[in-house]
């Protein structure tokens, strides 16, 4: 016997689902214009351990080399990213779907437990809920890394205009910096996020096109993602 | 606040299925499952061919139209917040450098600067050009700054500059008005042409200003980099600085200064980059 229950609001499926194309175009754009300076690594004095990017990652990605072509997309995609993003967080505070999503107290030792079971170090069941601690500490970590990239975003865009806020965030190629790694950020999060919804199965994946999960009536644990 | 048992609408009337029928249950989930992936697959479908409706229209100055637009729209509310009292941060001198020389179109040409004068056209008073001499430049009041050069491609350095601010240049030659009458530039700077136009000696470089870029009070007209007379590389005998906008408008040998009633073409804007470019 099965039953299904609604779970994600259709609000938040179309923010979700516009937000995918959104921040795929920021990231491509975004790496146009920062390969006409890519001076960040990973590494110290001269070892180099990771180098962003080496010219075979730009070849494999086929990125046309045009920082003019790549500013005007991001300056027009930031408009959508930032409106998208600001709805999303006023329709969580209002219809108060911010409380399954803001970490609580006990999210952090939940994230614990999640990540030991998802690593198969441990065979307790996931807490039974719409998101569990783990995921709460994800989904709310990646909006503040949104509101991040807006912010830093607009200190490099006009670092004059708002230079307060361009040193406030430790000057200009600091705040250009603090963007690169927030977007790094990003496509770790984007990596984590699909490999778990992959894991999580059909179900969970089809909630976020249609709204509703099957919940079989005898289950007892369940994964929510 | 989450018990566990606090799942949306788990219980209510949303909640169906326990009270009707498996094959009616089954029904629905199919049902709404087709229809939901099917407005999906339609939106889709609609971002793809909106994708490709951008990328593949006809180019303005080296970018499809429209983002062209856009370019312009976020110019028109740039220049709305644009306040020339929001100055550029200031460093302290010891941190200054030699920025990178990008950037030699226009200084091809071997430059005699004993011949060398400043051509400034689009004057109130007079159809000709006044023209300058470094010396005569170097006679209006000195302005020293401390800025961040901040180059497009995305590095900047900290450059000491001197010379004479642009505004000064504006006040001793006097830029054509809209209205007729004679200019003021401290006092009525909206009743001035609104662009200027800056281009090296043989035209190959050019720039184009809005006007309340042009009279901010960081803008200026250098002829000393950190403590040395300009360099060739860096645009001697003079070149713009100006801090409200990317380093590509930061001319170097400057030959002329038009100022105008039209949009100036720009060597950068042609080639796919935003003509206002403001920081």
């Amino acid at each position: 016997m099965k039953r299904f229950e609604e779970k994600h609001p259709l609000a938040i499926r179309w923010f979700h689902w516009i937000n995918l194309p959104v921040l795929t175009m920021m990231i491509w754009s975004g790496l146009m214009i920062y390969w006409a300076n890519d001076v960040y690594r990973v590494g110290w004095g001269d070892t180099t351990v990771l180098k962003f990017f080496p010219q075979s990652f730009y070849e494999a990605l086929n990125l046309p080399y045009r920082l003019a072509y790549g500013m005007a997309l991001h300056f027009f995609f930031m408009w959508l990213f930032a409106i998208n993003g600001v709805l999303y967080v006023l329709y969580t505070v209002f219809s108060g779907e911010w409380r399954y999503l803001v970490p609580n107290r006990r999210s952090f030792s939940e994230a614990i437990q999640v990540l030991l079971h998802d690593l198969r170090l441990r065979r307790t069941h996931l807490p039974r809920r719409k998101f569990n601690g783990a995921q709460q500490i994800a989904y709310t970590a990646v909006i503040l890394m949104g509101a991040g990239s807006l912010l830093t975003g607009i200190a490099i865009y006009k670092p004059t205009q708002f230079a307060w806020l361009c040193t406030l965030l430790g000057g200009y190629q600091a705040a250009r910096f603090e963007h690169f790694w927030l977007t790094i950020g990003y496509v770790l999060f984007i990596i984590v996020h699909v490999i778990q919804v992959f894991r999580a199965g059909w179900n969970n994946f089809r909630a976020m096109i249609t709204g509703f999960e099957v919940v079989p009536m005898e289950e007892t644990g369940h994964e929510h993602r | 606040m989450n018990t566990g048992e606090d799942h949306p609408s788990r219980g209510s009337t949303e909640s169906r299925g326990a009270a009707e029928p498996r094959a009616e249950v089954e029904r629905i989930i199919r049902s709404r499952t087709r229809r939901s992936f099917l407005v999906a697959g339609v939106v889709a479908a609609a971002g793809v061919a909106g994708w490709r409706w951008l990328v593949t229209r006809r180019e303005d100055q080296g970018i499809p139209w429209p983002l062209r637009r856009v370019l312009e729209t976020n110019e028109q509310w740039a220049r709305d917040y644009f306040d020339a009292s929001r100055l550029a941060p200031t460093f302290p001198v010891a941190l200054a450098a030699e920025p990178r020389p990008n950037g030699g179109i226009g200084l091809e040409d071997e430059l005699d600067s004993g011949t060398w004068r400043l051509q400034v056209t689009g004057l109130a008073e007079s159809p000709d050009p006044l023209s300058f001499s470094i010396d005569e430049i170097r006679s209006l009041p000195r302005f020293e700054m401390t800025t961040e050069l901040q180059c497009i491609e995305g590095w900047s350095q900290i450059v000491h500059w001197a010379g004479v601010r642009f505004q000064d240049l504006a006040i001793r030659c006097g830029p054509a008005t809209v209205s007729g009458e004679p200019p003021d530039v401290r006092a009525r700077p909206d009743d001035l042409v609104p662009y200027a136009s800056v281009e090296t000696p043989d035209g190959e470089y050019y720039v184009g200003l809005d006007m309340t870029s042009a009279l901010h009070p960081q803008t200026m007209l250098c002829y000393e980099m950190n403590g040395q007379p300009l360099s060739s590389i860096h645009g001697a005998p003079l070149r713009l600085v100006i801090p409200v906008k990317y380093g590509i408008k930061s001319i170097k040998r400057i030959g002329t200064i038009r100022f105008t009633h039209h949009r100036p073409l720009d060597y950068w804007a042609e080639r796919g980059y935003d003509w206002y470019a403001g920081l």
